[in-house]
């Protein structure tokens, strides 16, 4: 399908999610499940992946600072905006975009081959409104909490490694997280977070959503999702990074 | 009732559905019947209005679905419960769940009531004990019986049926039949059913539209077809020599003649 068709049969598709619902409390019930779906279900692999990312940049911030002249708890600070303004919320999302977007993809092709997605609109239910608007407005919500929990860790796994491998002192390295910081700099992660969450569960659920054929198709279209979604958080990083840190 | 008017439908170039009129009655088993490819499942998507006709009229009761508002066709669906080929159950619900579901949707019922009723329609369809079961759990049959529940739950006007007996065994396909016989009449229900099976034909076919390669090629009870000289209809339902036989011997339990060829012998 040519971009431009894909763009207005996602246009459509995110249009209409806006209708109003038929049960308040059934979707009330669908957006706390999809956010225990995707919250609970992404920790494991996003507190492994942000403490491993903190303890890396640690050490290889300590390798490249070759002369005395720069204080240690530089470090801190390099760990501490690198994680803050791209590693957590870009390294994550895209990790994300795998474990999420593949999975809001495979789950909404498989209803819509086996026919439930069909027998929710023959109920009279708005299958846009009850299937798709509970996972972006879950993503929307539990994404920034994953990314403001993978700055904490990815940092405690910065701090626990300096001091295990004789890099940085922990007070040093306390100094230099609270050294020249700017609040700004969370702000960005959050927009980049939000954006990239929506990003995520909205193309994963239109192209579920619009699976056509076999289980081959809701594989192809779930490799799909994670490849258009990942390259979409990169483009999309790029312009709120010179939007919003141009100097 | 349901009447189909003048129904046309096409996928870019090609014309799936030509001028297709028929009615559909209440406390009736209405069945689609013909060969893949004929429009069958189009004509059924269309009556649900998964698809919109390119011209022509579905009429509820003289309503014509095509023309209803988002909020009337709504109102509509809600009156309509469908069987799916696949049996269309939630797989990350239990069974009470899935028959539970349109209820959950649309009344404010308490869970007491509407337990109560989830398990007056699985003790209608003779399924007990399967309550926290989920899908991968039970036989097809099953699957089939739930999907029939979940349809049957909000006490439609209309069930749709969509090849009720696809990979069922001959003696389950019965059970289903019979009980999607029962209901009907039951009821009073405006059953269509979309099938390929012949027993399903000849056991509780009231009213059969036969397709062929998109139009309406014959219509009948099932004792019409016993009778019928449509050569594309004859050798669509009796395309083996044992159903050929199956049809002269009932024409001779009816008339007490042996159409054309010798009667069999016992040698």
């Amino acid at each position: 399908m040519p971009l431009f068709e894909h763009l207005g049969s996602y246009i459509i598709t995110m249009k209409g999610m806006f209708a109003r619902p038929e049960n308040e409390k059934m979707y009330w019930k669908e957006f706390m499940h999809q956010c225990v779906e995707i919250g609970v279900g992404s920790l494991p692999i996003v507190l492994i992946i942000s403490m491993f990312l903190g303890m890396v940049m640690t050490v290889q911030t300590a390798y490249q600072l070759v002369t005395n002249l720069i204080p240690l708890s530089t470090i801190a600070v390099v760990v501490r905006d690198s994680m803050l303004l791209e590693l957590s919320p870009t390294v994550i999302c895209v990790v994300l975009a795998g474990v999420v977007g593949s999975k809001i993809a495979s789950e909404l092709g498989n209803m819509r081959i086996s026919e439930q997605i069909d027998a929710l609109e023959i109920m009279g239910i708005n299958t846009k409104t009850y299937l798709i608007l509970p996972k972006v407005l879950a993503s929307l919500i539990v994404v920034p909490m994953l990314i403001t929990l993978s700055i904490v860790i990815s940092l405690w796994g910065g701090r626990f490694v300096g001091e295990a491998a004789g890099i940085i002192n922990s007070t040093i390295f306390d100094e230099g997280l609270l050294r020249d910081f700017n609040p700004f700099n969370v702000t960005v992660a959050m927009v980049k977070a939000v954006t990239f969450a929506l990003l995520i569960s909205s193309i994963s659920a239109y192209f579920g959503y619009n699976v056509k054929g076999g289980a081959l198709e809701i594989g192809r279209s779930s490799t799909l999702a994670v490849v258009v979604s990942c390259i979409l958080i990169l483009l999309a990083d790029y312009v709120i990074t010179l939007i919003l840190l141009n100097p | 009732m349901i009447k189909l008017q003048n129904i046309k439908k096409s996928f870019g170039d090609r014309t799936v559905l030509y001028d297709i009129s028929a009615e559909f009655l209440p406390g009736k088993c209405n069945l689609i019947i013909g060969s893949s490819g004929s429009g069958k499942t189009v004509l059924m998507k269309l009556l649900v209005g998964l698809f919109t006709p390119d011209s022509g009229q579905i009429l509820y009761h003289g309503d014509d679905m095509v023309q209803m508002s988002r909020e009337e066709r709504k109102e509509l669906r809600q009156q309509i419960g469908m069987l799916f080929q696949g049996s269309a159950l939630f797989d990350s619900m239990t069974v009470e769940q899935n028959v539970m579901f349109p209820l959950d949707m649309f009344t404010k019922d308490s869970y007491a009531t509407k337990l109560k009723r989830v398990n007056e329609v699985l003790d209608r369809v003779n399924l007990k004990d399967t309550n926290k079961k989920y899908p991968a759990e039970i036989s097809g049959g099953m699957k089939k019986r739930v999907g029939i529940a979940r349809a049957i739950v909000l006490n439609p006007q209309y069930l749709f049926c969509d090849e009720p007996n696809s990979g069922l065994d001959p003696q389950t396909s019965m059970v289903i039949d019979k009980l999607i016989k029962d209901l009907t009449v039951e009821f009073n229900t405006t059953t269509i059913i979309n099938t390929h099976d012949m027993n399903s034909v000849m056991e509780i076919g009231d009213n059969i539209l036969y397709m062929y390669q998109g139009y309406k090629q014959w219509t009948g009870t099932k004792e019409d077809i016993i009778f019928s000289t449509d050569e594309k209809l004859n050798s669509f339902i009796f395309a083996s020599e044992f159903l050929q036989d199956a049809k002269n011997m009932r024409m001779l339990e009816m008339t007490g003649k042996y159409p054309g060829q010798t009667p069999p012998t016992n040698s």
